[in-house]
């Protein structure tokens, strides 16, 4: 079931239009995005943090949900890259005097934008910003409801890779609550398609969607079971408003059963790195040892971030700038 | 107008008909089917050779947005699409604004309908006051205001004690209750099948024992009431059977199936296509061919089009934001002929649950040929192709996830009371 975003995502020549979801795209795109963040990672250590892939491009970060960790990566990538920013706020701006989404789109189009960065609370938002852009403009998803956040996904693709090589030999655990998670959707596309040995969720039930089976996981409800022998422990964030409702009765009793301490984690591989999407939980989901720990491989993320950022982002303008070239 | 419309193929599956034959109508009522009534002069006669003719449509569910939303469509634009679609009679459901809980909201739909005075135009009225799910409406003057059956549209009554009291009350005035049969806390906040397209796209869904929970609640109150219930819209096989049963154990009940419902899957959102954004939603392949089962079946009477035109903006938004519905009269009988081409069901069937089973569920004298009958005839062309593109939809509302379809069966007479209100133009 690849409609869901490839043919929207990719162009004729298999390059990379928009970034929308990881669901769909195949291997070599996806470890072509890890080989071109590896030669970025090197560009914030250097003296001066720039290069000049896409001076003169503008690159809109339209932000319809609060976030401070992806929009600051995202626009630190793109000025590593020399694009000009634009943050908008959606969420305290024209969105909330009632204009529309497609106004509020035309209205940036007009100012004659390369890309847009977008965040939104509702599932198939980026999907439907890419399909009614204009065609010059590059669409790339930071996150919308539920369904994905492939930046997200890659840069944790590309810290596995980086601590532990290749992907056909892991066995990797997500734990927590994965029905309302955009980052697991996409991890799990990630890893499936990169070939993974094997990807477990760890959730009571009430967290597990139904049907997850179908994107390629084993489901566990036992943590210590969901661990064992695992070689990265993925621990998704466990939203506050999860407690109210009939979801869980407590984090007290959530961390008793899913929260991931050093002796829980005995069971897993002695090597098992542990990462987390953040902001982090301590004492939800995953206990401060653990975070703090040297397995942990959390503030690495954050930094990778910011190399798959600027991996995706000149990729899609480039692959325009391509197209443009062809036609021209 | 006396008029004879010869050597169509007669498919009226309420007399057993299905045979070429003449028929002649005059004062607005059929006057002889295969037999010309003594004396009859024909002041118009229709060559029909190679055509189909059916008692007209009777579309048990359709929302022609007026009064409160003509921004998508009006009684007389939809009215029109009606006509073209070979629909005779349809039924608004009693959500508009205002709501159908006054007898003058009921008048100025039919007095509108009248204008137009291209299809029959029936009502619902409220079930409860503003469709509030706690307070009874004035059933007894909608009735009197010529409601045929008292609904709550989509919005639950969620309170038992108020659904039994609303069901006894309905039932002493012989209204037949209209019900969406769905646990309102379920469904509450969701949008789609809760399935693994749901999964994937990360939209909540409505898992199919909401609609289960939701029958089994109404069937036990039909049991303890005696009243009358139509269930309408159903979705998911699990329902069907409890229909089937209950039917089997006599209780006084009935249902229908969207059209959208025996076509589309979970699949067919996978791409978030807003389009396919229907409540209650398209399920899984399982459903599907349960749903196309139960109406060989005879157990979903009635085929409806639950129409739901909308402006072009209603389905321009993230698909959770869009408004849920697939405007259909212009597609209703092509789409089911479709069904017929493809084996599902057969001629008969569809015929019938497109007329004569939905006028039983109103309680309505139409849908028939019988002699003496309303003339409400239907003559379409069963080999005619055609594509559903913008040029051939009437209604107001073009969202539907059909468009650019290729079609097979077309209109070519509606009549209604005797009367042509729709001829394709001759080529």
């Amino acid at each position: 079931m690849a409609s869901n975003g490839k043919t929207l995502q990719v162009d004729d020549h298999g390059r990379l239009r928009h970034f929308l979801t990881i669901d769909g795209l195949d291997r070599e795109l996806l470890v072509n995005i890890l080989d071109t963040a590896e030669g970025f990672a090197g560009v914030g250590e250097r003296a001066v943090k720039k290069v000049p892939l896409l001076r003169g491009k503008t690159i809109v970060n339209l932000f319809f949900e609060p976030s401070t960790r992806t929009r600051t990566t995202f626009e630190l990538a793109a000025k590593r890259l020399s694009a000009d920013v634009l943050n908008i706020n959606a969420s305290t701006s024209s969105a909330t005097k009632g204009e529309s989404l497609l106004d509020t789109l035309r209205t940036l189009e007009a100012m004659h934008c390369d890309m847009f960065v977008v965040r939104h609370a509702e599932s198939g938002a980026a999907h439907f910003i890419a399909r009614h852009a204009a065609p010059h403009i590059s669409v790339i998803n930071g996150g919308d409801g539920r369904h994905a956040h492939p930046t997200q996904a890659m840069l944790d693709m590309f810290t596995i890779r980086r601590h532990k090589g290749d992907f056909a030999s892991l066995k990797v655990a997500i734990v927590g609550d994965v029905t309302h998670s955009r980052v697991a959707r996409s991890q799990i596309h990630a890893l499936v398609t990169l070939g993974a040995a094997e990807v477990r969720i760890v959730a009571p039930r009430t967290l597990v969607p139904p049907g997850i089976e179908a994107m390629g996981v084993s489901v566990h409800h036992d943590l210590r079971k969901g661990l064992a022998d695992a070689d990265v422990v993925i621990l998704l964030r466990l939203q506050n408003e999860r407690m109210q409702g009939a979801l869980l009765p407590s984090s007290h009793e959530f961390f008793q059963y899913y929260g991931v301490t050093e002796e829980k984690l005995a069971v897993a591989h002695p090597d098992a790195i542990v990462m987390h999407p953040g902001p982090l939980n301590r004492g939800v989901e995953i206990d401060s040892d653990v975070a703090d720990g040297s397995r942990s491989v959390i503030l690495h993320q954050v930094s990778y971030g910011i190399a798959i950022r600027m991996a995706v982002m000149s990729m899609a303008i480039g692959s325009h700038a391509a197209a443009e070239r062809e036609d021209g | 107008m006396r008029m004879r419309i010869d050597g169509a193929r007669v498919v009226d599956p309420s007399n057993g008909i299905d045979a070429v034959k003449d028929v002649f109508i005059a004062d607005g009522r059929v006057q002889g089917i295969g037999r010309m009534p003594d004396g009859f002069e024909a002041e118009r006669s229709l060559d029909a050779s190679g055509l189909t003719l059916i008692p007209g449509i009777v579309d048990l569910r359709a929302r022609l947005r007026e009064p409160g939303a003509e921004h998508k469509a009006t009684i007389a634009s939809e009215s029109r699409a009606a006509a073209r679609g070979g629909i005779t009679t349809l039924c608004c459901p009693p959500d508009t604004d205002p709501i159908i809980d006054t007898p003058a909201v009921a008048e100025l739909i039919h007095q509108r309908a009248a204008t137009a005075s291209l299809t029959r135009v029936e009502v619902l009225g409220a079930l409860t006051r503003e469709l509030d799910g706690l307070n009874l409406a004035e059933m007894g003057a909608l009735k009197e205001a010529g409601c045929l059956g008292v609904s709550n549209a989509l919005k639950p009554v969620s309170d038992t004690e108020v659904m039994r009291r609303a069901m006894e009350y309905a039932g002493t005035l012989g209204l037949t209750v209209f019900a969406h049969a769905e646990d309102p806390w379920l469904a509450k906040g969701r949008l789609v099948h809760d399935g693994p397209v749901a999964t994937r796209l990360g939209l909540p869904g409505i898992p199919e024992i909401a609609e289960s929970i939701g029958v089994a609640r109404e069937l036990l109150l039909v049991e303890q009431t005696g009243t009358r219930v139509h269930f309408c819209h159903l979705s998911t096989g699990p329902a069907v059977d409890m229909i089937r049963d209950a039917r089997a154990h006599g209780l006084p009940v009935s249902a229908d199936v969207a059209i959208h419902q025996l076509l589309l899957t979970e699949e067919d959102m996978d791409s978030f296509d807003s389009l396919c954004h229907v409540r209650p939603p398209v399920r899984s392949h399982d459903d599907r061919d349960r749903l196309r089962a139960g109406v060989r079946a005879g157990v979903l009477g009635c085929i409806c089009s639950d129409h739901q035109p909308h402006e072009v903006d209603a389905k321009l938004n993230p698909f959770p934001e869009t408004e849920p519905g697939i405007s259909g009269l212009d597609s209703l009988l092509s789409l089911v002929l479709g069904l017929v081409e493809e084996q599902e069901l057969t001629l008969s069937a569809a015929v019938t649950a497109l007329t004569s089973g939905p006028a039983e569920a109103l309680g309505i004298d139409r849908g028939t040929l019988s002699v003496g009958a309303v003339a409400d005839v239907c003559v379409f062309d069963p080999a005619e192709r055609w594509v559903l593109d913008d040029a051939n939809i009437l209604s107001r509302g073009h969202n539907t996830p059909f468009r650019g379809r290729n079609l097979k069966g077309r209109v070519r007479y509606t009549l209604l009371e005797g009367r042509p209100v729709f001829e394709a133009p001759t080529a």
